[in-house]
């Protein structure tokens, strides 16, 4: 039981008649680093949506650690350790690198309602906040303007605002896309670095990624799961490659 | 900012009743305040209300009755007066916040109008003609608000305008405090990207509440200080043409600076007045100056002054 870090049972969500996501059983691992993969429509994103409670679910139920989230706000998932990037970059644009992190950071410290105080007393994260700049390889551009950074920087960015909130559960929302090879490799190498001691759900478009990092993964097709296992398994079934492959076959 | 410029600008407060017809200064004073606040909810939280004229007027109402009818001294109508404005506030902004964009304003509009048919209706406003004749009063019971000096042959009301220079100073200071604060980092979030700082964990509703808070008690210290000003509360000060005003004061001094609505403030109500012999073509000729503004400086004058000089005023 404990062992799944997120689980969903008969998760459904229907637009207005059109069902986008269908009977969807999901379960992932603590520890794990979980795929979710899919052509275009497949309902990878809606179900991304569901589970951080950005859309409510028609019928079924989400649970993180055993308990039912399904019906909590997108805020309180986030303070119970579940933490999602978004598929355009989520970042502050006109405030600097740093100032993305610390917000980050300010939450935990409980004076963020604090409008009669100075702004003067969030120095004291601006340490931690280096660190975390440092270990995505933007520590140079920390007092940049973020809007003016290099989309792979401000991906880069994304996953150091997510880290430091220290999530046990990251979700991330195609983190590569849109990226140049170099670039994909980067943030490749940096979700490996920072899935020690957590867990992540990954949509992903890059079969390389995917092959590259995940532990098991998941293919949709129109709304429900058609295949499940470890990379190996799932690319050899023949169903898959129908789906899927045909256009990207790795 | 750097602490020249405040000491400079505090200097020019202080003397500008000698150069500037008094009257005329406070009512500047009053509308600063008033886009400023407007300003903190439309720079810094991304929230446009169409309806901060509810505050203001409201506000403004409050302040006349009680010291009017109530004999309370001028700073408990005051407090009086942004108390409410405050707690009207909380009601819009409850109502408001759970709409987005477009839709937000609009509420804000439609809950404004509501205020504005009260104080058309109600028996103490005085329905058409305002509230009139309110008494200035007497500071702390001991100051007279009404004594007039003479400077070198000129009557100067030195009492009130200090007063309201120094409320104007408390505002401004409020409203740059919680800029530069935690809370103010946070808005500064929700205004670049509402789902990731919800994503963050940060619960948007209760601050986007508290800024609404914030700027409608400011907006009606405002308005509360103009009611003594002009020794009037009338339904101008609540109609939705007070609401737009501000939005252009915040506009063409620039939307997210510190400094940009008091000179759009300065700007709109000194052309009010050295136009105010044109009639009702005041209003187009204001429009015109409006959109020739919006398309030169598209980021207001301070907007425009800030991006030039590359840093943040």
């Amino acid at each position: 039981m404990a062992d799944y870090i997120l689980e969903t049972r008969k998760l459904s969500k229907d637009f207005k008649g059109f069902t986008a996501v269908n009977d969807v059983n999901l379960q992932v691992r603590r520890g794990h680093i979980h795929a979710l993969i899919g052509p275009n429509g497949a309902g990878k994103t809606t179900v991304f949506n569901l589970l951080t409670k950005f859309l409510i679910p028609t019928t079924g139920t989400i649970l993180f650690n055993g308990d039912d989230i399904t019906h909590e706000k997108p805020a309180d998932i986030a303070l119970r350790g579940v933490i999602r990037s978004f598929q355009i970059s989520a970042v502050f644009p006109n405030l600097t690198p740093l100032e993305n992190v610390r917000l980050a950071l300010q939450r935990t410290t409980g004076s963020s309602y604090h409008f009669w105080k100075s702004d003067r007393c969030l120095q004291k994260l601006e340490g931690r906040g280096m660190e975390l700049l440092d270990a995505v390889g933007l520590a140079e551009y920390a007092h940049e303007v973020t809007g003016e950074l290099a989309y792979g920087r401000k991906r880069a960015l994304e996953i150091a605002t997510t880290l430091a909130l220290e999530p046990e559960l990251m979700l991330l929302d195609e983190p590569t896309q849109g990226m140049g090879a170099e670039d994909v490799s980067k943030i490749t190498a940096l979700v490996k670095q920072v899935s020690a001691n957590r867990s992540i759900l990954m949509v992903e478009h890059n079969l390389k990624v995917v092959s590259t990092l995940a532990d098991r993964i998941t293919v949709l097709q129109r709304g429900s799961i058609l295949a499940e296992g470890a990379y190996d398994e799932v690319s050899r079934n023949p169903q898959v490659l129908e789906a899927y492959m045909g256009s990207e076959h790795v | 900012m750097n602490k020249t410029i405040w000491i400079m600008l505090i200097i020019i407060g202080l003397l500008a009743p000698f150069v500037v017809y008094p009257v005329f200064m406070m009512k500047l004073l009053c509308f600063a305040l008033f886009a400023c606040a407007f300003n903190l909810l439309l720079g810094y939280t991304g929230l446009l209300s169409f309806g901060h004229a509810a505050f203001f007027g409201s506000a403004s109402y409050i302040t006349g009755h009680l010291v009017k009818n109530s004999g309370l001294t001028p700073e408990l109508g005051i407090l009086g007066g942004t108390l409410f404005a405050a707690l009207l506030g909380y009601l819009v902004g409850s109502l408001a916040i759970r709409r987005q964009g477009i839709y937000f304003a609009m509420v804000t509009l439609a809950l404004a109008q509501i205020v504005y048919f009260v104080a058309l209706k109600a028996p103490f406003t005085g329905g058409e003609d305002g509230l009139q004749g309110i008494p200035r009063g007497k500071l702390f019971g001991l100051i007279d608000l009404g004594h007039v000096y003479t400077v070198g042959g000129n009557p100067l009301g030195l009492n009130l305008y200090y007063f309201v220079f120094a409320l104007f100073c408390l505002g401004f200071w409020i409203i740059f405090r919680t800029i530069n604060s935690p809370f103010g980092q946070v808005l500064k979030a929700i205004r670049e990207n509402e789902p990731r700082a919800v994503s963050l964990g940060y619960k948007v509703e209760r601050f986007k509440l508290t800024a609404f808070v914030i700027s409608a008690a400011l907006a009606g210290m405002a308005g509360a200080m103009k009611s003594l000003v002009f020794q009037l509360a009338s339904l101008t000060d609540v109609s939705w043409h007070t609401s737009g005003e501000v939005v252009l004061m915040t506009l063409l001094g620039g939307v997210g600076t510190v400094l940009g609505p008091l000179v759009g403030a300065f700007t709109v109500v000194t052309l009010q007045s050295e136009l105010s012999s044109v009639g009702s073509w005041i209003t187009v000729i204001i429009g015109g100056i409006f959109v020739i503004c919006v398309l030169l400086f598209r980021h207001g004058f301070v907007g425009e002054l800030a991006r030039l000089l590359k840093r943040s005023l």
